[in-house]
């Protein structure tokens, strides 16, 4: 029985396993990027034929990374790092916590790099030396006196060993942070029209309407083009209201949205209307009123007795450049029509007045909205995972031991160190304390 | 000086210094190496001042981006980081043979940006996406990634080449460093390489989430560049297992840099995703 458990229990602690996840993940993820994702049974029946498309259903396939089989190979990737971890992490502590004074002068003498010197100075005094040499040279000396002589050691980053586990811990942490996001998180779009209000958003995977308690009017949508026609700018001006209050203003871009009460509002999209706001201004009077114009529909201003309309829209070019032809009378002669080009503003001249003719096309903006609680445990999980990279692959564990005997009234020096990494930038740095203890003028040392 | 003239000056100069590396490994002469290194070092200088020259005329022209925004543009900052990585392992290595297999890829990367009829050396104004700061931290990780994966898949091959080394002095696989050299040369630059790889791909990753709200969509593009980490984690992984010895380690720095240059050309042309910017 035992047997068995041990051998359960090694099977998901091997690096064979992780090999395996590694392998049938990436294998995994290539479906999803070859066939289309998340769209509708009858688009894969077009595509594929009718029983690959029902093979897909059963398989999951068009929402394959949510599939019960990809989901439950994450598991047992998370499950491999888990135990794989607990496995190995105690006999990692035994070599971070363990008793380096108790290394056998044998092991000392196998060890590469290696040094051996003598001094004419007695043992204590040598030991003196030793330490402070040590302390000069950046490392933490501890001493014991032990059979046949003193033996001192010192050590740099005995941490780093956990830095691999530290790896797991973050893609741990990682996921945590997805399945967080997928159990409470939310997320949706809502397109809404310029000048109105909403309070709700649609969600992503229900479709249903999900309701906001608080308000956000969209004042305004604007788009710009750069010279060369291509969008330089989708920008929603968006106040947010709280009990018919205006509690925050902001302008959102692709880049950059808005947070409130962990919602978040993202530029996603826009729609452009065949609706027009045309401002419409009697510059002997000054006084101005803005209609909202849709082509073929005959505008009143009553109280100036005008009558107006859009007679033709010429589509907006790679600039976003549309055209109205405006049909526009005030009673008095002829009327007059005229082309207002875009949103530049044309004057009219009337026998009586002039009037000027502003227009500015509706649009409806496309916000993406979301709240994760997830993402900040995912981005500690990111910053972790690139700490314990770096501890994992470019720190080491460094040990220097010198063993001190003595020996026909001279005093033996052995120096031994090692580094579970790096071993080329260890021996540099051994070389330097063997240069430091040559160097020094009370030990006087020959080599041995 | 303007910087297409800069940027096809340094595609000639990388030419000419694969041609000199490969000139002293193939036919053993050493005394070559010393100008191979002179003429990299300048072509990297080149390099350096044609993408520089297209920063600063991205002002000029009332645009200011820094050139990361394309096809174009990023291939010839691929090149870049290919051959300062490369110089760099030079000088730790000592070794220029190094040269012949890897400063190619430089070469090639280059030829490819300003030849290709499909990719426009014009400087163009960033669409919204792609306006935030996000841009230089997040191609600049990637491509560091790239550039090391690169190398990687250069000394890979070497590793195989070596291989048919039967131990005859005069053979030119000789001059070559040995196996355990190479392979040891290899295993740390993919550690280097996965350190970038995961800093790209998680700054992919809180960019997406700052502009679309969601760190995570299994869009293509961030699909393969998981299927390229999974790829060399396995690298990583098989290393601490015995039985997994320098010629499988070389075949997956190879099959890892295909699984790289799908990432990163394959998915704009092949596939269709959120993440199309690189394809014009």
């Amino acid at each position: 029985m035992k047997k068995g458990k041990n051998s359960f229990w090694e099977f998901f602690a091997s690096v064979k396993l992780a090999l395996f996840c590694f392998f049938t993940l990436a294998i995994a993820s290539i479906v999803g990027t070859i066939i289309p994702q998340n769209k509708s049974q009858a688009f894969y029946i077009q595509e594929f034929g009718e029983n690959t498309a029902e093979v897909f259903r059963l398989l999951n396939i068009p929402d394959m990374y949510n599939s019960w089989w990809f989901v439950a190979l994450l598991s047992l990737f998370s499950i491999n790092l888990i135990v794989c971890s607990i496995d190995r992490l105690p006999t990692v502590w035994k070599v971070v916590a363990m008793d380096n004074l108790a290394t056998k002068v044998n092991r000392l003498e196998k060890m590469t790099p290696r040094n051996r010197f003598a001094s004419a100075k007695l043992l204590p005094e040598v030991a003196a030396e030793v330490e402070q040499t040590l302390k000069s040279a950046g490392w933490k000396p501890s001493r014991r006196e032990i059979e046949g002589g003193t033996l001192f050691f010192a050590q740099k980053t005995p941490w780093v060993r956990f830095g691999v586990y530290i790896v797991h811990l973050s893609i741990l942490v990682i996921f945590a942070g997805a399945i967080i996001g997928t159990l409470f998180g939310e997320n949706g779009s809502i397109m809404v029209r310029e000048k109105s209000v909403f309070s709700t958003y649609f969600d992503r995977h229900t479709s249903e309407k999900v309701p906001l308690d608080f308000e956000i009017r969209v004042d305004d949508f604007e788009l710009t083009y750069y010279e060369t026609g291509s969008p330089k700018e989708y920008r929603s001006d968006l106040t947010v209201f709280e009990g018919g209050r205006e509690v925050l203003q902001k302008s959102i871009v692709v880049n950059d949205p808005l947070d409130y009460k962990g919602y978040t509002f993202y530029q996603a999209s826009f729609q452009a209307h065949q609706d027009f706001w045309l401002t419409v201004q009697n510059q002997n009077t000054g006084a101005r009123e803005t209609f909202l114009a849709q082509p073929g529909v005959e505008m009143k201003w009553q109280n100036a007795g005008i009558t107006f309309g859009i007679i033709n829209l010429l589509q907006p070019d790679q600039w976003g450049r549309y055209r109205l032809k405006i049909w526009f009378s005030d009673g008095k002669g002829e009327p007059s029509v005229f082309w207002l080009d875009g949103e530049t503003v044309v004057s009219v001249e009337r026998p009586d007045a002039a009037y000027a003719f502003k227009s500015k096309q509706v649009f409806s903006t496309g916000l993406q909205v979301a709240k994760d609680p997830g993402v900040w445990p995912v981005y500690i999980g990111f910053t972790v995972m690139l700490l314990g990279l770096i501890v994992a692959f470019f720190l080491s564990h460094k040990r220097v031991w010198v063993y001190l005997s003595e020996e026909s009234s001279k005093t033996k020096l052995l120096v031994a160190g090692t580094a579970n990494k790096n071993k080329t930038g260890f021996e540099n740095m051994f070389e330097a304390l063997i240069e430091k203890l040559e160097e020094n003028e009370t030990l006087k040392l020959s080599k041995e | 000086m303007d910087s297409s003239k800069l940027l096809g000056i340094t595609t000639f100069i990388y030419m000419f210094s694969s041609v000199i590396y490969l000139i002293m490994f193939i036919f053993r002469v050493k005394k070559i190496g010393l100008l191979a290194t002179v003429v990299t070092i300048i072509g990297l200088l080149v390099n350096t001042a044609g993408i520089g020259m297209r920063w600063l005329e991205s002002y000029q022209m009332g645009i200011g981006h820094a050139p990361l925004s394309n096809m174009y543009e990023s291939l010839v900052f691929f090149s870049w980081s290919i051959v300062l990585l490369y110089i760099v392992v030079e000088f730790i290595y000592k070794n220029k043979v190094i040269g012949a297999f890897a400063v190619p890829f430089a070469f090639a990367s280059m030829a490819y940006a300003s030849l290709s009829p499909e990719f426009s050396d014009r400087i163009t104004p960033l669409v919204p996406a792609l306006q935030s700061n996000w841009l230089i931290a997040h191609v600049f990780t990637c491509f560091i990634g790239y550039a090391a994966f690169a190398v990687a898949c250069a000394t890979g091959i070497m590793y195989l080449v070596k291989l048919r080394d039967k131990g005859d002095q005069k053979s030119l696989l000789a001059t070559l460093p040995s196996l355990k050299v190479i392979d040891d040369i290899t295993h740390k630059i993919i550690l280097f390489g996965f350190i970038w790889l995961s800093a790209g791909i998680i700054s992919g990753a809180v960019w997406a989430n700052s502009a679309w709200g969601t760190y995570w969509s299994w869009d293509p593009k961030e699909t393969w560049s998981l299927i390229t980490w999974f790829i060399y984690a396995s690298a990583l992984h098989a290393r601490f297992t015995r039985g997994w010895g320098g010629k499988r380690i070389a075949w997956i720095s190879i099959i890892g840099f295909l699984a790289v240059v799908f990432t990163y050309y394959g998915v704009n042309f092949l596939l269709s995703g959120l993440h199309s910017y690189g394809a014009s």
